[in-house]
């Protein structure tokens, strides 16, 4: 049983980590392919078709992995979480199902539209296909985070007959942490999408490749990313607030924090050391920091993981390490952006092919600053598969057996890492060829 | 009527809407390198689906997350109990979305190749072991208190098999009918010729499915209870001859509805054998799971039922309205270069 249960975490871990490379690009990238569509509308300028129509194709290459691992997701949690999904079935089960006939329907049918309609739509209703895609995803990410921010701040549910049964649907779909994780993963989306259109434009900038198309994506770009990337901070310090109030396990993992205290410091720089319950170093400690992150006020008490019983607490090293490395890469980010946002106004795009290359070498890091967010939310919500309510270990499929699961792990890994190689070698091959030749008349 | 009949009777929709639409679309995969002969061939049968093959794959995920939030023991019993059968159905849908947004990605002769494989054995498995799945189902699983004994080999047993190769033989008519609809000269003619010769194939598993189903299932003692449910079996069968009567006429496009007809219908006949079981037992009725005992709460289910009210009717319309977006035959040239890129 224990087996079932550590193959299971193992192969949903990699199977969602996996799934969300892909998301974050469809997320953001489908607002811009939508803004430069409507521009080409709009103004009639073919810059701006072009300019669709190439970041599309990326989009597209990018999106068809994004939708085919989804499956897999709502899968897993009838195959290897059986008694989890029998336990908590008829409250979760709402919002996963809801995602698929509102928002899953909505960006499946009208890519189809999209990808195949240039010359049987009107130009406002093929612009306005992809808008209802671009809505439809994010839709779909909405209705997800709710489930998700159920999992970690259970509402609006009894116990009766043997489960957790939905008594406030409301509850559910105005849980403020579901929105909040809502909120943070689609600008960080947008981020995402905002450097990785910075950085294919400065790898073609830097080889005065269609320098007027790159340098339009670019400034756009530029602005969508430290727009984002503010408020991605903003949204982050709101679900410090709600981590701290309702997750006070995971809140002092992320900061290493032993001690109960009142007015408690942020620590910037510590390492946590679990065996003797301490920090092995603290260096440069900020006043009454920890208390006015967690709860916006200096007094106030942070919980420390010495008053949390041992087989309630998180693994900690990886949640502190995740945490800090995010909040650490994500300033740098908004940083960069301001930068990127700085050049391109005063119009020395060109001219700093330092920054440029900088900018190609940045694009994997939102990816990778994604994946330690949801390292943080998920490893930080252990041991809980429902947080309070419900052990992972309790909900794993009692049919199983681990040879099973160890079978499907491996098939998932390999079939999954030929996929992720196909895929950065056809996103590399048309990044690098950039955009295809207008033919006469427009439209093609 | 309570709220859980009625998400019964929603389930079984889900599913049978599934069935129709991927069907085709499924079929057509399965054709592929049949009536695929030449490469402008194979770029029009990719291309007949095109806009809609995604669209349509979203009624699985819906029935799933039907399942999931109205029937979360049927749910979780259902996926961990057929879990590599699920496995390889998952593992092909994968290849199969994949391989239609790749195949014209890359101009190697062997890339088009491995893309292809992907593209027609995504559409055989899912096709053939949901099938499986379902006469597992109708037939009962090996599952008492205890638990769940069998493996992917007990599914694969005479009925199962039947019932795989009907959902193929039915979504190879389907799919042939689809490209002869959506295409023009030979490739339409080829397609219409294979549609009849398979057709007699799919007769023949029905007629046998229907004899031999009162005897592997327990479907039948629900027909004998309320003997006028026999006409969803008898419209079944009226609409598959007339798939072949249409077919034989040239009336493509009314050939296609029959056919549609026909795979809603078989499907609908096992779902009213199987009130108001969702996934019976064969070792133990008492451990079998029914609408009664595997249903979300009442409270859940009028939640769910309002949404599917409202969203439901709406997919159906917008979903129609893509249909009538490309509901003109495709050309040659138009397969080559009005694609997307």
């Amino acid at each position: 049983m224990d087996a079932v249960v550590g193959l299971s975490r193992l192969q949903f871990a990699a199977t969602v980590m996996f799934h969300f490379i892909f998301v974050p690009l469809t997320l953001g990238l489908v607002w811009l392919v939508a803004w430069w569509e409507w521009k080409y509308v709009r103004s009639g300028d073919e810059k701006f078709l072009r300019m669709a129509k190439f970041w599309g194709k990326l989009f597209l290459i990018n999106f068809v992995l994004g939708v085919v691992t989804g499956i897999t997701m709502e899968f897993q949690f009838g195959m290897n979480w059986a008694e989890y999904a029998k336990y908590v079935g008829d409250i979760f089960g709402a919002p996963l199902a809801i995602e698929a006939t509102a928002a899953f329907f909505l960006e499946s049918t009208f890519i189809g539209l999209w990808v195949f309609g240039w010359k049987k739509l009107s130009k406002k209703m093929h612009a306005a296909a992809i808008t209802i895609v671009a809505f439809g995803t994010a839709l779909s990410a909405l209705w997800i985070c709710l489930a998700n921010g159920w999992m970690q701040n259970p509402v609006g549910y009894a116990l009766r007959n043997g489960r957790a049964e939905m008594t406030d649907f409301g509850a559910v779909v105005f849980n403020g942490t579901g929105w909040l994780i809502f909120a943070h993963t689609l600008l960080a989306g947008f981020v995402t999408a905002g450097f990785f259109v910075m950085g294919v434009s400065a790898y073609h900038l830097l080889r005065k490749n269609e320098v007027p198309l790159f340098k339009a994506s670019f400034r756009t770009a530029a602005v969508f990313a430290l727009a984002a990337g503010i408020l991605v901070v903003g949204t982050g310090d709101r679900q410090g607030v709600r981590v701290a109030k309702h997750q006070p396990a995971k809140f002092a993992a992320m900061e290493s924090q032993w001690e109960t205290e009142a007015g408690a410091p942020y620590t910037v720089f510590s390492w946590p050391d679990r065996r003797n319950e301490k920090n092995a170093f603290e260096f440069l400690k900020i006043p009454k920091g920890l208390s006015l992150m967690g709860f916006h006020d200096g007094s106030a008490v942070v919980k420390g993981l010495k008053d949390i019983p041992p087989a309630e607490r998180p693994p900690i090293l990886p949640v502190f390490l995740s945490f800090k490395l995010m909040v650490a890469f994500g300033f740098f980010m908004l940083l960069t952006a301001f930068w990127g946002w700085l050049e391109g106004k005063r119009g020395r795009l060109e001219s700093s092919p330092k920054f440029l290359r900088l900018m190609v070498w940045l694009i994997p890091l939102p990816y990778i600053v994604i994946q330690l967010g949801w390292v943080v939310t998920e490893l930080g919500r252990q041991p809980w598969l429902v947080y309070g309510l419900m052990r992972t270990s309790d909900g794993a499929s009692m049919s199983l057996a681990p040879s099973q699961v160890l079978f499907s792990f491996l098939l998932f890994t390999l079939v999954y890492g030929a996929l992720g190689v196909v895929d950065i070698y056809l996103l590399a091959k048309f990044s690098r060829r950039g955009p295809s030749p207008v033919p006469e008349g427009g439209r093609p | 009527m309570t709220f859980a009949v009625i998400w019964f009777i929603l389930w079984g929709v889900l599913w049978a809407a599934y069935f129709v639409l991927d069907g085709f679309d499924l079929g057509a995969g399965m054709l592929y390198p049949f009536l695929g002969r030449s490469e402008s061939d194979r770029a029009l049968i990719r291309r007949s689906i095109g806009p809609m093959w995604d669209g349509n794959e979203v009624w699985l995920l819906t029935a799933g997350g039907a399942t999931f939030a109205a029937f979360p023991a049927v749910y979780a019993s259902m996926f961990s109990y057929l879990y590599t059968a699920l496995l390889l159905v998952l593992f092909a849908l994968i290849f199969r979305g994949v391989s239609l947004e790749f195949r014209a990605k890359d101009k190697r002769p062997s890339w088009g190749k491995f893309w292809d494989v992907g593209f027609v054995a995504g559409s055989l498995l899912p096709a053939l072991l949901l099938g499986v799945a379902f006469g597992n189902i109708f037939r009962g699983l090996p599952m008492d208190a205890a638990g769940y004994h069998g493996t992917l080999f007990t599914l694969l047993n005479p009925y199962g098999l039947l019932t795989g190769a009907l959902f193929v033989a039915l979504f190879l008519v389907h799919g042939a009918l689809w490209i002869a609809l959506k295409t023009e000269g030979d490739l339409a003619k080829r397609a219409l010729a294979l549609a009849g010769r398979i057709w007699v194939a799919a007769a023949l598993l029905v007629v046998v499915f229907f004899i031999v189903t009162p005897f592997a299932t327990k479907l039948v003692v629900n027909y004998l209870v309320w003997p006028w449910w026999f006409v969803v079996p008898a419209l079944g069968v009226l609409a598959l001859v007339m798939t072949m009567s249409y077919a034989g006429r040239g009336r493509v496009g009314r050939a296609f509805f029959a056919s549609a007809a026909t795979i809603g219908l078989v499907t609908a006949t096992g779902l009213v054998g199987l009130y108001p079981n969702l996934l019976p037992s064969r070792l133990d009725a008492a451990s079998s799971l029914t609408l009664f005992n595997a249903s979300s709460s009442p409270y859940t289910l009028k939640i769910m039922t309002i949404v599917a009210l409202i969203f439901v009717p709406l997919v159906i319309g917008y979903q129609v309205w893509v249909y009538r977006v490309f509901r003109a035959k495709i050309s040659a040239q138009e397969a080559e270069t009005d694609s997307f890129y």
